[in-house]
């Protein structure tokens, strides 16, 4: 589906959470580092409570979260104190996790503020013990440059990481009960808001990326799955905000931002549907457990023959509208049901299930409804739960006759999205009087502008200039964020075999394509100043490092020479490759005579099947054409 | 800066001339603790502003203006609830007595003020299950922090426990900071014979928080309070984990780590109950030991009076017994000392313990070990202390012996009759035998 963003009115906002690689935690002394669950040294259990604001208002979000009245277990493990647990106040905020704080916030061109003061954010799903995540406001009003046009970056803040969730991924879990694991809650992060001036999905993995650069530029911030995640704030105009949350993977931006639009625009056309329609929601749950009681459906079964229905009328076929890629609309429906730990069927996907028809025309019957109409199922032994469940789908199918619910969405695996909770209230933030407010003085701005590193971008740039690389090896190199190039270059090339061009190839290319073999090579414990000196002194030729680097990462003990060795790509000596290629040209020497000079083309081939690895082929390709040029010489002399 | 002046509660705009380029903040003026002028942003977040000549403010609205009811300081107001008539009908009868500690508070997002909440409405607002249990009658009988807690207050309480009593409730919760209360639980439990139970309860993380201790314990005080014993009791958290409370004996109990929800432990006995938690209030559940006091066992008596003027010293190697005497010549009737081991002191303070026993002034020995027994039959240091004179404070904790030393020395000024009370156990503040299972941390 071609789209024409500017006309939606699309604007995108991006909010980048990223780790940083301190030695402590933000607010107390504990390593940075994740541990496996069964390391845990012991478990805890513990409620959260919505907390109430003054005014008697509880913060939607809050609401959602306390309706599931979930317990939450904690694994506690030899890495993590009493402050990961909620059972001591935090320490002093880590000057480590500032510094690279402000670093970043200059980078992107932003305002610190003078003082820092630490906000209890609330937060009840269980992933912070507190039931607050500790957040402070460090700098304000930046930018950076983008393909399409400055995007304003609004704010920086330092927060800590919340508790990570055990079993995730199991959408079936029980909602009674949510596992964390304490080793990564109070790992520093810096959260990088940018205001919505981003106007396409590529524009929106644009500015990804390049924050993502400028941040690794740093060094100080942490790499690997899960150590930045990117939120994404979406709209249309006719559409409302929607906050995607959790997006890991930069080539993903694209999909998620079009297939949130498309979610967007099959909703408003859901809506006007409905109106046309006259569509209601009856909130009349009425028991079915009888329609059922000689059922083969086996999710029925095992909810002990416990039916409960709603009717929606009006809705018929709705619910069976794709709106994502393979996702329909009844899958929104669905995903309200599940965060009490419920799944739910309707009319329009029945008969499935072991469900039979026969059964579904009792059940329409029960509600005298008709094929315009749509009746959704809940089966499960647990009236409360089933109340609670069958509330949140009708409170989504009403709004479904607005348009689009603001919310807070999931982003999967797959490019779609699905519904997490309401959108947070504004303001639920209040001070953390146990950590003193840090005042950030002008010495300690310059001390970081002073040594503030070269950004990506501008090594890119130099790496252009100063060694001739072209624009993707630069770039490749550059964002490797290693020195190692740079050392390389300066130990290795001395003119002939060894070249920039060489070294950077190697680094990146060279590498990529052995981890797409298979071949995982850790470049901190290769000696590559070795590789590249022998090289330079025509110890073997460069073809041959693929094969080196391959024997050395199966043999970590060994050294290069014993790499050359044991792979037969000691060097030839200068005679034996001259003696080599002589006796090939004239062996075809009739070749040589017919095509003259372009015959070095097919016998460099030839040779080089001989000599791989062993001598430079520049090297052979020179002596190649010497001989040629001899032997023709010597012909037409006969002549 | 401007020259208008900006009070708490304004919204302005600031403007901040930096080396970085010009900065705009908008926000509400707060309370601050430093120098710095502190916004409240509408994102929510405080910042700190420097206010110097590169600074300029404007008041956009000011707070008389917004019509809006700030900060916390007049809603921590302390609403007396009035004690109302007591409604029998089926359902028991809590009183909760509050000294200060705070099982209830309400948080002001967008000043970020963090008030308490005292009333009966509030508290049942912010802990519905507590109706649920009983009949709920709060009462604000003072409100300090429970280091400002002294002998002159655990008198008033033990009165207005006494009263309430006497009025019909069918159990008592005291809500009481954390710090002093082994000290206030102690000394009503010599102060009272309760027909019915009274339960202090305190929360270690504070009530704003939504993973505060508070709510539960809270929960199960008063479910305590509803129970078969009849003492004076602690109910808190018994784990890090939100499944249980101990109820512990006002006499054994002692605070033993400043911030965790398991601070709370019996030292030199067993909890004399558990409550176990559920969420739904109906499946929490009242255990009690065999040795707890049950319900009507006592009848209601008071005896409030206490000596104020006795002290506790700690010994530590090499401390001059003139710190001993100084209390001595300042006119104190009685001296607990916190020895080292069994309860022991150096040799050059004896002399001086032997004067202030001939003077007729207690000299009891407790231990700094505090989980075991005092006992001064084992060493030469230990016999000399008892031909000086002094008394052997069993395995009562340095807090309880002091408490209830105040106590006797209201009911006797007789050497003799002090000792023998001193040693006799009054409300199960003296073990005879202590096991191998004591509930350690
Ligand atoms: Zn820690």
């Amino acid at each position: 589906m071609e789209m024409d963003w500017e006309e939606l009115g699309l604007k995108v906002g991006l909010e980048i959470h990223q780790q940083l690689d301190t030695r402590k935690k933000l607010f107390c002394g504990c390593p940075t580092v994740l541990c496996e669950k069964e390391d845990a040294v012991f478990k805890f259990k513990r409620y959260l409570r919505a907390a109430k604001s003054e005014l008697g208002e509880v913060d939607a979000a809050a609401i959602e979260e306390a309706k599931k009245r979930r317990a939450f277990v904690y694994y506690v493990y030899e890495s993590t104190c009493l402050v990961e647990s909620d059972e001591e106040p935090p320490g002093e905020l880590n000057d480590e996790a500032l510094d690279i704080a402000l670093e970043v916030a200059l980078l992107l061109h932003m305002k610190p503020v003078d003082e820092v003061h630490t906000m209890r954010k609330i937060v009840i799903d269980g992933s912070n013990t507190s039931g607050f995540q500790r957040t402070a406001l460090v700098a304000t009003d930046g930018w950076i440059e983008s393909d399409e046009g400055t995007v304003r970056i609004d704010t920086l803040c330092v927060e800590e990481e919340a508790a990570q969730r055990i079993g995730e991924h199991d959408q079936h879990s029980d909602a009674d009960m949510q596992e964390y694991s304490l080793d990564r809650l109070g790992i520093p992060l810096v959260e990088i808001t940018t205001s919505p001036d981003i106007k396409t999905p590529s524009h929106a993995r644009e500015v990804a990326e390049r924050i993502g650069m400028i941040l690794r530029s740093t060094g100080k911030v942490k790499r690997g799955i899960g150590t930045i995640r990117q939120d994404l704030n979406i709209s249309i105009s006719r559409g409302a905000r929607v906050e995607i949350k959790g997006v890991q993977e930069l080539r993903l931006i694209e999909r998620i931002v079009e297939n949130e639009v498309r979610r967007q625009l099959m909703l408003i056309e859901i809506s006007e549907e409905l109106r046309r329609r006259n569509a209601r929601v009856e909130r009349r749950i009425v028991e079915l457990s009888h329609i059922f009681r000689d059922t083969s459906s086996n999710v029925i079964k095992r909810a002990g023959g416990k039916v409960f229905g709603a009717c929606l009328r009006g809705f018929g076929g709705i619910l069976g509208i794709e709106i994502q890629p393979e996702r329909r609309f009844g899958a929104e429906l669905a995903d309200y049901a599940r965060r009490y730990g419920v799944g739910i069927m309707h009319t329009d996907e029945l008969p499935a299930y072991g469900i039979s028809a026969d059964e579904v025309r009792r059940v329409r019957e029960a509600f005298n409804a008709s094929e315009d109409d749509c009746v959704v199922l809940i089966a499960s032994d647990d009236i409360e739960r089933v109340e609670r469940a069958f509330d949140a789908v009708l409170n989504r199918a009403e709004l479904a006759m607005r348009g689009v619910p603001e919310e807070t969405r999931r982003a999967m695996p797959d490019g779609n999205t699905a519904y997490m909770r309401p959108l947070p209230g504004a303001a639920r933030m209040y001070p953390e009087t146990d950590v003193p407010p840090v005042s950030v003085d002008e010495e300690r701005i310059e001390r970081i502008l002073r040594s503030l590193p070269e950004t990506i971008e501008q090594k890119k740039e130099r790496y252009k200039r100063e060694y001739g690389l072209n624009e993707e090896l630069a770039r490749k190199i550059a964002a490797s964020s290693s020195d190692l190039f740079e050392k390389l270059v300066k130990s290795c090339c001395r003119g002939g075999a060894v070249t920039p061009k060489l070294i950077a190839r190697t680094l990146t290319d060279t590498l990529t394509e052995l981890a797409r073999e298979g071949v995982a090579v850790d470049a901190e414990r290769i000696d590559f100043e070795e590789i590249f000196r022998m090289i330079s002194e025509n110890a073997f030729g460069k073809e041959a490092i693929p094969d080196i680097l391959k024997f050395l990462s199966a043999h970590p003990d060994a050294g290069v020479d014993d790499a050359v060795n044991a792979l037969g790509l000691r060097a030839m000596r200068l005679e034996d490759v001259e003696r080599l290629v002589d006796e090939v040209v004239q062996s075809r020497i009739d070749f040589v005579r017919e095509r003259g000079m372009s015959a070095a083309g097919p016998l460099m081939g030839v040779i080089m099947k001989d000599v791989r690895g062993k001598v430079d082929g520049k090297l052979v390709s020179d002596i190649l054409r010497k001989k040629i040029a001899s032997a023709l010489v010597m012909e037409h002399d006969r002549r | 800066m401007s020259e208008m002046e900006v009070l708490e509660g304004d919204r302005v705009k600031v403007r901040k001339r930096t080396p970085l380029g010009e900065v705009t903040y908008e926000g509400i003026v707060m309370p601050s603790s430093t120098d710095s002028l502190v916004l409240k942003l509408d994102s929510g977040y405080n910042i700190g502003i420097r206010v110097d000549e590169t600074v300029h403010i404007d008041v956009r609205q000011r707070a008389s203006e917004t019509g809006d009811e700030r900060t916390g300081e007049k809603e921590t107001s302390y609403k007396k609830s009035e004690p109302g008539e007591v409604i029998k009908e089926g359902k028991a009868v809590v009183s909760i007595l509050s000294t200060g500690g705070t099982i209830a508070s309400k948080v002001d997002y967008r000043t970020g003020a963090v008030s308490p909440q005292f009333s009966t409405a509030d508290i049942l607002d912010a802990i519905p299950e507590l109706a649920e249990i009983a009949e709920i009658r709060g009462r604000v009988v003072f409100s300090i922090l429970s280091e400002n807690m002294k002998p002159a207050l655990w008198r008033k309480l033990a009165c207005e426990v006494f009263d309430e009593i006497r009025r019909g409730a069918d159990g008592i919760v005291i809500t009481h900071g954390t710090d002093t209360m082994s000290y206030s639980a102690a000394a009503l439990s010599f102060m009272l014979r309760t027909p019915v139970p009274v339960v202090f309860v305190g929360s270690q993380r504070s009530a704003d928080r939504p993973s505060s201790d508070a709510a539960m314990n809270a929960i199960c005080a008063t479910k305590a309070a509803t129970s078969d014993l009849g003492e004076v009791a602690v109910v808190m958290h018994g784990s890090t984990s939100d499944d249980f409370c101990y109820i512990h004996r006002g006499t054994k109990v002692r605070k033993m780590h400043t911030s965790a929800r398991y601070a709370f432990v019996s030292v030199n006995a067993m909890p004399i109950g558990k409550v176990l938690y559920s969420q739904n209030v109906r499946d929490v559940r009242v255990m009690l030991a065999e040795d707890a006091r049950r319900r009507e066992e006592d009848s209601l008596t008071l005896d409030e009076n206490i000596e104020e003027r006795c002290a506790l010293i700690k010994f530590y190697p090499g401390e001059d017994p003139a710190v001993f005497d100084f209390f001595v010549e300042r006119g104190y009737r009685g001296i607990v000392i916190e020895g080292t081991g069994l309860g022991h002191v150096s040799a050059d303070w004896i002399p001086h313990i032997r004067r202030a026993t001939k003077d007729g002034i207690p000299v009891v020995m407790t231990s700094q070990c505090i989980f075991g027994s005092v006992c001064l039959r084992v060493y030469d240091t230990g016999r000399d202390l008892l031909h000086a004179g002094v008394i052997e404070g069993g395995d009562m904790t340095p807090e309880t012996a002091l408490v209830k030393l105040m106590w006797v020395l209201a009911q006797t000024s007789d050497y003799d009759e002090i000792r023998r009370m001193m040693r006799e156990n009054m409300v199960g503040e003296l073990g005879t035998r202590r096991t191998c299972s004591v509930q350690l941390l």
